[in-house]
């Protein structure tokens, strides 16, 4: 059967209806269950003692008295977890991210853990364990990591990507450019060019739902893992690395998951639990506290960006030009690189360069969230884009038209552009009411674009038609926003069946191939691609069927409106056959009615989106409060459009917190300072508008249905869109987000003078 | 040390033994076997452990097992009336005001408090009385209009 | 008497909305915890011939429902109503609040500017001590061991006078204030400032009550030089910190554009006209 996408499908019976999703019920009544909400007899309760400092040598770990606490059953050091990475860079560090080795590496490195018969014993072991430390100058900032002078991290580091390759090791590893034409020629051809700094500030996920976990394994190596992840598969695979455990011994359950945002597609404490449970020869559960959540996973980079651009008096853009510095935490990512590669992507420039560099500081080990990288760049981009529309004397929104990138561009990062959405979404975002609308005292309004590549990946699915003529769907993706019902409703559509007759589960990693985790905006859009496959094989298999119970040739049978048809005059008699029909003639015509699905999903179809905030600032305190905000979104088709305007809504929100309050802050000391909802400031209820939403649908033709990804590229306009807003009111240019109160406050000062 | 607790739990009389250390967050959950209350955050900074004590909101996190004597609790658990959804859980899973879910049953206490102090709240109202309880996932927009429709249909 | 003969850490729940959140951290294990919620009296909010009494153990979402204390104390219940979360205001204390020492309590500018006692009982007997005097430093107060406080006295709403509190915080709820003020003014018939009472939270070690701040506004009709001059009299009494949650120079700043802002709205509750 053909696993390549046809022509778009365009008179949808049930998709793109608001049909109810299938985990709602279980989810308002609070019997669903995450990561903390299973337990197993005679489990044990783990808690894992972590470095207070940013940088230290560990000379001694002294377990010796805290074994001897009645209750303890095990304790591990990073002596308990062996180096089976067979030289994988990247597993290594994963696996020191899990546990210190050497080194401490920030505030917060795990250098130990305790499983006992309770928390209170556990915790009292932890205050028993003695580590000696020897203290080690520490870096906390993205810039200060690139002087060749600050405290080195790791002493087998060398910059990537530059030639010759240093012999000097240093915190800078990697560096990578992209682009295409002279912007030297480019430049001298601008009548304006402006050339400006930014920094954005760590920020976290802020997944309400601390990671956890419980892990079983016996003796034997076959083991078990409950936990909250957005790719169990991924957890599967590096867990059994890690372990010296074979994968297909590891299942992994995922439990519903409360809020990941990339922050759950990496493993930190699992391991641990494992080894703790191996070692002890008992279930072991192990929940993060939220200090912990703060302390030690997730974040993204702080960054520091100079952004250079020339336009002609006209609009056109001649050249422009990004140098982004982002770090990965304690362990070297290329997440600048990611930057350099979104920060022109909305744009036709004809002479284009982003230069990345990648360092490592004395921080935890940066992680996706949710579009990574892009909402920096394009916070510093779109500052200067604006900028230069006001330099010369243009509306902002004509001039990111005029230079938008269309179906055919050459993007900054590669690729030559599909059908794309950005002149569309920005063409509705002028057209929008709200950017006519009427703006209140100290209000200014603001717009900005943001683009994403998204993501296909490894994908399975697992069709079966029960004897009823009902279908289940197993599929292998996390379903983090209501992919579920998404995914039903393709398989609905496909088979001419109602919604409620198809119920879709997650299964676990020993039912289906391995499938790629939901990120990159993947779970819906490959999900669904796969769904559909599977569909059509199973209809290929009842119709089959059809064929064999009237005895006439296969091709001769169609499938059409939920029925297998014979065509033909002379077949007119044969009434057509339902689902229902074809599954309870399954013990005569070759058994049950299934259809498989394995694919790698290309071509997600990037997605570009435009928004517009308007902001209210206190001139006498700084504070902003966002009045009005509006997102517009290119879906390629919305299968369940009320889901997609909440990934818009959410990523919006996520976006004026970071914009506005969310911050890491760190001490002299290297310590993090503000590891808490309360000090960490999250958008409460009261602090937002309604986010008003307009979906596009410009189908991406690498779809059966044109769907594009839809969770992440709306993170990534606000971050400008808001400090361009808050530039309006205040006549300020902000160059810093998040735009706390203290900061915004002394801009305004600083220009009074 | 420990206590022998006495207490209502969604109207059924419930005895527990806890120690008098022990959150009435971590009694429900482990000792009663009620996980519909999460614990966020522990500190009363993000409002998923929401329960109703003798009619008043709390964090269920913020208040000892011990304390419950004589007292009786309302969770998530308890809000349906039988195999019939409460108005707020009905328009909640229609106007998609969940994605994670990991919030909803505090969202969902607070909302069911914030209604019956003022069953005709206006979105300023709702936005400050659901103030305490951190989504991250829907921006709220839901949340609210959830809660509007939600009264609305129970002032009939 | 239980809290006086315990050898080791005692502690009173009241709410329990900060002393959980420290046992938790491990930074508190209390060898004792003595709930004093269902002590005759402690859960009361009390109209008295000298003006209201409020129990140790009364949540303040009572205060926030109280309609003579909205009445009479607006500012005390704005301050009530500010204390966390619905959630919290389901537990916690104006007493817990005071007792904790935060320099940045909600309840606590807004209690002293009003003039406000706490009645303390102890193994020695009672005594009356002025909201101001309670706290002595960051999570320290004047309690001797085995005393509790029982109650807040709060006097008579005085003809012609108002009080408000004002605090800021980046977000609109679920915050610490960066910096606050209580304000509690009264007027003569013709609109002049005849009393005031001013205190500053977030800006010291503890929340201070500023008498150069009622000086600069007593027999004025809260013109603005009036204001103008409160605002720099208040800024120049803060003594803050630089911290996650603020700076120096902002908790400065913004002590004098609250206590202008606070002014306003209690010479308006007192019925002033400007």
């Amino acid at each position: 059967m053909s696993m390549v996408p046809d022509l778009v499908k365009k008179d949808f019976k049930v998709i793109g209806t608001r049909v109810r999703r299938p985990d709602g019920v279980d989810k308002v009544t609070g019997r669903a269950r995450y990561g903390a909400d299973t337990n197993a007899p005679g489990q044990l309760v783990a808690v894992v003692l972590r470095s207070p400092h940013a940088h230290a040598i560990i000379k001694k770990i002294d377990i010796s008295k805290a074994e001897k606490l009645p209750g303890v059953k095990a304790i591990i050091t990073s002596t308990d977890l062996p180096d089976h990475t067979n030289g994988d860079r990247s597993m290594r560090d994963i696996l020191e991210n899990c546990m210190a080795r050497k080194k401490v590496l920030y505030d917060g490195h795990a250098v130990a853990a305790v499983a006992a018969i309770d928390a209170k014993t556990a915790r009292e072991a932890l205050k028993l364990i003695k580590v000696d430390y020897e203290i080690l100058p520490h870096v906390t900032d993205v810039d200060e990591a690139l002087n060749p002078n600050s405290p080195l991290i790791h002493n087998d580091i060398f910059t990537d990507g530059i030639e010759p390759k240093p012999t000097k090791p240093s915190n800078f590893n990697k560096q990578a450019e992209y682009g295409h034409g002279d912007l030297e020629a480019g430049f001298k051809e601008a009548d304006v060019i402006i050339e400006k700094s930014y920094k954005t500030e760590q920020t976290h996920q802020g997944y309400i739902e601390p990671h956890a976990c419980l892990a079983s394994v016996s003796p034997d190596g076959v083991a078990e893992l409950w936990v909250c992840t957005q790719g169990h598969f991924v957890y599967r695979n590096h867990c059994a690395l890690l372990l010296g455990l074979d994968a297909s011994k590891l299942r992994v359950t995922a439990s519903e998951i409360g809020g990941g945002f990339g922050g759950k597609t990496h493993i930190w404490t699992e391991p641990l639990a494992l080894a703790l449970s191996r070692k002890a020869n008992r279930p072991v559960k192990l929940t993060m506290t939220r200090e912990e959540v703060f302390r030690c996973t997730g974040p993204t980079s702080s960054t520091s960006i100079d952004v250079k651009i020339g336009a002609k008096k006209d609009g056109t853009i001649t050249a422009a030009s990004a140098e982004l510095r982002y770090h990965g935490g304690a362990f070297p990512a290329n997440w600048a690189e990611f930057g350099a590669m979104t920060a022109w992507a909305c744009y036709d420039i004809k002479n284009v360069k982003s230069v990345s560099k990648d360092v490592v500081v004395n921080r935890p080990k940066t992680a996706a969230y949710r579009a990574p990288s892009a909402p920096m760049a394009a916070f510093a981009v779109e500052n200067t884009i604006d900028e230069i529309a006001k330099a010369i004397g243009m509306d902002p929104i004509d001039l990111r038209i005029k230079n938008a990138a269309r179906e055919g561009t050459k993007s900054s990062y590669g690729p030559v552009y599909g059908p794309i959405g950005i002149a569309a979404t920005l063409q509705a975002a002028k057209d929008h009411p709200h950017m006519k609308a009427p703006l209140g005292k100290n209000t200014g309004r603001g717009m900005a674009c943001g683009f994403w590549f998204n993501f296909g990946g490894q994908t399975c699915v697992d069709l079966n038609v029960a004897p009823d003529g009902t279908v289940t769907l197993a599929v292998g993706t996390i379903d983090v926003g209501g992919s579920r019902a998404s995914i039903a409703l393709a398989v609905a559509e496909e088979l001419g069946i109602p919604y409620e007759s198809v119920r879709c589960i997650v299964a676990d990693t020993s039912s289906l191939g391995h499938n790629d985790m939901t990120d990159g905006s993947r779970g819906t859009f490959s999900t669904s691609m796969a769904a559909i496959f599977s569909a059509r094989n199973a209809v290929t298999v009842m119709r089959e069927k059809a064929a064999k119970i009237w005895d006439i040739p296969v091709e001769d049978v169609i499938w059409q409106d939920g029925h297998a048809k014979a065509m033909g005059a002379s077949r007119g008699n044969l009434s057509p056959l339902s689902v229902k029909e074809i599954a309870a003639s399954a013990g005569s015509t070759g058994g049950p009615v299934a259809g498989h699905a394995e694919i790698v999903a290309d071509n997600a179809g990037v997605s570009f989106a435009t928004h517009i905030a308007d902001a209210q600032v206190d001139p006498e305190t700084g504070r902003t409060k966002i009045t009005r905000y509006t997102v517009i979104q290119d879906a390629g088709k919305a299968m369940h459009p009320t889901y997609v305007e909440g990934q818009y809504q959410g990523g919006a929100a996520q976006g004026i917190g970071w914009a506005l309050n969310e911050e890491y802050v760190y001490g002299a000391n290297g310590r993090l300072q503000n590891a808490a909802f309360l000090d960490y400031r999250i958008p409460v209820c009261s602090d937002l508008p309604m986010i008003d939403t307009q979906i596009l649908e410009i189908p991406n033709p690498n779809h059966p249905y044109g769907v594009r990804g839809v969770g992440e590229t709306s993170i990534v306009p606000p971050l400008a869109a808001v400090s361009i807003a808050v530039t309006n009111a205040t006549g300020v240019r902000m160059h810093h987000v998040p735009m706390s109160p203290p900061r915004v406050l002394k801009a305004i000062k600083t220009k009074r003078g | 040390m420990s206590s022998h607790i006495k207490t209502i739990v969604n109207g059924d009389a419930v005895e527990y033994i806890c120690t008098n250390t022990e959150s009435l967050l971590d009694v429900l959950r482990n000792r009663i076997g009620l996980t519909g209350a999460k614990e966020g955050c522990g500190t009363g900074d993000c409002g998923s452990c929401s329960v109703i004590v003798d009619g008043r909101l709390v964090c269920s996190c913020l208040m000892l097992g011990v304390e419950m004597n004589g007292k009786s609790v309302e969770t998530i658990e308890g809000m349906a009336n039988g195999d019939k959804l409460h108005p707020l859980q009905e328009h909640f899973i229609d106007g998609a005001a969940l994605q994670c879910g990991i919030c909803t049953p505090g969202i969902l206490m607070a909302a069911q408090a914030l209604l019956r102090k003022n069953p005709d709240p206006s979105e300023e109202e709702i936005r400050y009385g659901l103030a305490g309880n951190l989504c991250r996932c829907t921006g709220y927009d839901k949340i609210v209009r959830a809660v509007q429709s939600a009264a609305k249909e129970m002032r009939g | 008497m239980l809290m006086a003969k315990e050898k080791g850490a005692a502690y009173i729940l009241a709410g329990g909305t900060d002393l959980l959140v420290k046992m938790k951290a491990g930074i508190l294990e209390p060898d004792l915890v003595v709930d004093i919620k269902h002590i005759k009296g402690m859960g009361d909010i009390k109209k008295t011939a000298t003006g209201f009494t409020i129990g140790a153990g009364v949540p303040c979402v009572a205060i926030t429902e109280s309609a003579a204390l909205h009445k009479a104390w607006p500012g005390i219940v704005d301050a009530a109503n500010l204390i966390g979360s619905k959630q919290v205001q389901g537990r916690c204390t104006m007493t817990g609040n005071l007792c904790n020492g935060s320099p940045a309590a909600d309840s606590v500018p807004a209690l002293v500017a009003a003039g406000a006692k706490v009645l303390i009982a102890g193994p020695k007997g009672t005594r009356r001590v002025a909201i101001e005097d309670v706290p002595t430093g960051v999570g320290r107060t004047i309690l001797k061991k085995g005393e509790i406080i029982t109650a807040i006295a709060l006097p008579k709403r005085a003809a012609r006078s108002g009080d408000a509190y004002m605090r800021f915080t980046p977000r609109t709820e679920m915050d610490i204030a960066v910096v606050s003020v209580g304000m509690n003014l009264t007027l003569d018939a013709k609109g002049v400032i005849t009393k005031a009472r001013v205190a500053l939270g977030a800006v010291a070690a503890t929340v201070i009550l500023v008498a150069e701040a009622a000086k600069a506004i007593i027999g004025t009709k809260l013109d603005a030089a009036a204001l103008a001059k409160l605002a720099a009299v208040c800024s120049a009494a803060c003594k803050p910190i630089d911290d996650k949650r603020g700076t120096i120079e902002f908790r400065t700043e913004v002590a004098g554009v609250l206590a202008r802002r606070a002014a306003e709205t209690a010479y308006a509750r007192a019925g002033g006209k400007r």
